[in-house]
């Protein structure tokens, strides 16, 4: 009797899965790995804008995970790989560990891009990185307020979550500068730890405002965690911005960080351009067309076009065009 | 006379791991930098400073402390998903005053406050009824909420940030003009009186001790366990909206991903530091209250110190264990042991003069 139910469940198992893949003939099965929408602006506008382009209508049979520790991505992504599909593409949590996986999902042809954030192996292991180029970004800000010509830069830096792309990116660059040039120094460097908590930031700002250290940047890795930072000066009546006493500078470019720089209560905010789906909508449309995906750097990157804004150049067409909501 | 200063004594004793932690970090900080004990007033006529930081910043972990110390007590378990439920609350809050009133006065916030309140206590009575009608263990039956409540949260508003930059509202996590002290420090002290007030001047407190000492006794007693873990969850519930509006108004915007994250460790600590048992029975709201304010100090000191903020954590679990394990009943058993030597060999060598 077992053994009768047992093949039964196991034809109607056979059954289900000619069916499925009769019916599902003409979509293209995309599995996506995401972090939590959740966890920033920046996030929500991503996995919106994937949604919206990876849709029925569009051609795609599409599954979304998500996964903000490195250990769910990876059963995700070997999740996706047992279930068939043809492209899987990620945002990963940790920069390190996927190798086994990658490698795994290349024996069987499945075709991999990252997007948002890098991968620490060999490039061979994925199609293609639709990516942001994070130490760019990191050193357009250095860049940016070099030309300010300050006589001392005494910097509060605020780190990211400590080992995701946009923090390491973010950090070398102003690092860099501060160990090479003498009137660059980093007063206190702080960090969300595993988090990009903009509380986190408020008291390591309050902390560093308590103990008396002299600061005239401050140095975030992201628009919430300045805006903790802010929340700090604010509560200690310290003034910022245009025509105040200390630089603030943020990353993502939401909304309301380009109002803020707009009104000159923030000097600069970073671009991270979180609209990658439609760059890899366009590279499988070609793979499946048979071409070949042009254009790729010696990393297999594809990096999207980004850019800043500052206080005294914002416009209100910029806040409407480029804020993240 | 005797017997109020035996009370005192025996309330300063169970007391005594709280407070010779809070001694010693601030001995340690006046030897290491006189400066972490300067108070001034700022710019804005507020006071500024270490000492009023570390009260201030502890509020949230003060007013959760004092919630959980209640449910810890009376249930011998811990609600663990109040981080998560306060990003509900928050969110709760934040809906009802941006898309329901739309506009924002005094009257809405508080409306909005009650609103957030009354759902956050149905989330909380949600895991009571688990806890007390099932019978399901705390930590299984808050589990629920601890993996689901930021979901929720997400559910209720969907930006993951929703800024409320009213001044307003900023008032709440900041200071109202013209008063020197931040408003978390008050809402803190209210909430504390409050609940001092409802469980000392009725039988609430003997009550709750009653359920965490013998459910059985207290039933038999014709005390209802039920009611008494449900009131108490209840309480907890006012505490996480509290906390919640507090962080809301901190920074002006309610990220319910990161809202109050971990808090929940912390709260137990406090109530464990607070000398408070685990396992239920006897409570010190107090205790929490002081305990939370030596996590808080511990943070503050790491950070003023500027020790690497990746290495934070195992600093302050360093710091913790030998907080709790000085407070353990071996090393207390131990202490009390050598002071009894000391006085007897004191006693006795002073009677020994006297013969003489």
């Amino acid at each position: 009797m077992k053994k009768f139910i047992a093949m039964l469940l196991t034809m109607a198992l056979v059954l289900s899965c000619f069916a499925m893949a009769l019916a599902d003939d003409e979509l293209i099965k995309v599995g996506i790995i995401n972090l939590d929408p959740a966890e920033s602006g920046y996030r929500t506008a991503n996995v919106k804008n994937l949604q919206e382009t990876f849709t029925v209508e569009n051609g795609y049979d599409a599954t979304f995970a998500t996964a903000t520790t490195g250990k769910d991505q990876l059963d995700a992504f070997q999740g996706f790989v047992t279930a068939g599909m043809k492209y899987i593409l990620v945002s990963a949590a940790d920069t390190t560990g996927w190798d086994e996986v990658l490698e795994n999902a290349k024996e069987v042809g499945v075709k991999v891009f990252l997007f948002d954030r890098m991968i620490d192996c060999d490039p061979e292991l994925y199609t293609a990185a639709v990516v942001s180029d994070m130490r760019l970004e990191g050193e357009k800000a250095v860049a940016w307020l070099e030309s300010l010509g300050l006589e001392e830069y005494k910097i509060l830096h605020i780190q990211g979550q400590l080992g995701s792309a946009a923090q390491i990116g973010r950090s070398d660059p102003l690092v860099e500068k501060c160990e090479a040039e003498a009137n660059w120094t980093i007063v206190r460097e702080g960090t969300g730890g595993d988090s990009w908590d903009p509380n986190e930031a408020r008291k390591i700002a309050e902390a560093a405002i308590d103990a008396g250290e002299d600061f005239n940047i401050v140095y975030a890795e992201n628009d919430g965690m300045a805006d903790g930072v802010v929340a700090a000066l604010d509560a200690k009546g310290i003034s910022h911005g245009v025509n105040g006493k200390v630089i603030i500078m943020g990353f993502d470019c939401n909304a309301w960080a380009l109002e803020k720089v707009l009104a000159g209560e923030w000097n600069y905010d970073g671009q991270c351009s979180p609209f990658q789906a439609n760059k890899i909508d366009e590279l499988i449309k070609i793979l499946e067309a048979g071409g070949e995906i042009e254009g790729l750097n010696e990393l297999n990157q594809i990096i999207n076009d980004e850019t800043y804004f500052a206080a005294d150049t914002i416009t209100a067409e910029d806040v409407e065009r480029y804020g993240l909501k | 006379m005797k017997n109020t200063l035996k009370k005192i004594a025996s309330s300063l004793n169970s007391l005594m791991i709280p407070l010779v932690a809070l001694f010693l970090l601030l001995l340690f900080n006046l030897f290491r930098d006189v400066s972490f004990f300067r108070i001034t007033l700022d710019d804005k006529g507020v006071l500024s400073g270490n000492l009023v930081s570390i009260i201030n910043s502890a509020s949230e972990l003060a007013i959760i402390g004092m919630g959980m110390t209640l449910v810890t007590a009376s249930c011998g378990g811990q609600d663990i998903s109040v981080g998560t439920v306060s990003a509900i609350a928050g969110a709760v809050f934040a809906k009802m005053l941006l898309k329901a009133f739309t506009v924002i006065t005094i009257p809405t916030i508080l409306l909005s406050v009650l609103v957030a309140i009354l759902v956050t206590i149905l989330f909380k009575l949600f895991n009571g009824v688990l806890v007390a009608v099932f019978r399901i263990q705390p930590m299984i039956a808050t589990l629920i909420l601890y993996s689901s409540g930021r979901s929720i949260a997400s559910w209720i508003i969907v930006d993951a940030t929703t800024k409320i930059e009213d001044p307003l509202v900023r008032y709440i996590g900041m200071t109202i003009p013209g008063s020197p002290i931040p408003t978390p420090i008050f809402i803190t002290a209210i909430m504390g009186l409050v609940l001092v007030l409802i469980f000392k001047l009725t039988n609430l407190s003997l009550y709750t001790q009653t359920v965490g000492i013998n459910q059985g006794a207290a039933r038999l007693n014709g005390i209802n366990p039920i009611v008494v873990k449900l009131l108490c969850f209840g309480v907890l519930g006012v505490c996480v909206t509290l906390a919640s509006v507090i962080q809301i108004g901190r920074i002006g915007s309610l990220t319910q991903n990161t809202m109050l994250a971990d808090i929940e460790m912390d709260a137990i600590l406090a109530v464990a530091i607070g000398g408070n048992s685990l396992g239920g029975g006897k409570f010190r709201i107090s205790g929490t209250v002081l305990g939370a304010y030596v996590i808080e100090t511990l943070m503050t000191t790491l950070r003023s110190m500027n020790v690497d903020t990746s290495s934070i954590k195992a600093y302050k679990a360093l710091a913790i264990i030998a907080v709790v394990v000085a407070g353990s009943p071996v090393i207390k058993a131990l202490a009390s042991n050598l002071w009894k030597k000391i006085r007897e060999q004191v006693f006795v060598g002073t009677s020994k003069e006297a013969i003489r």
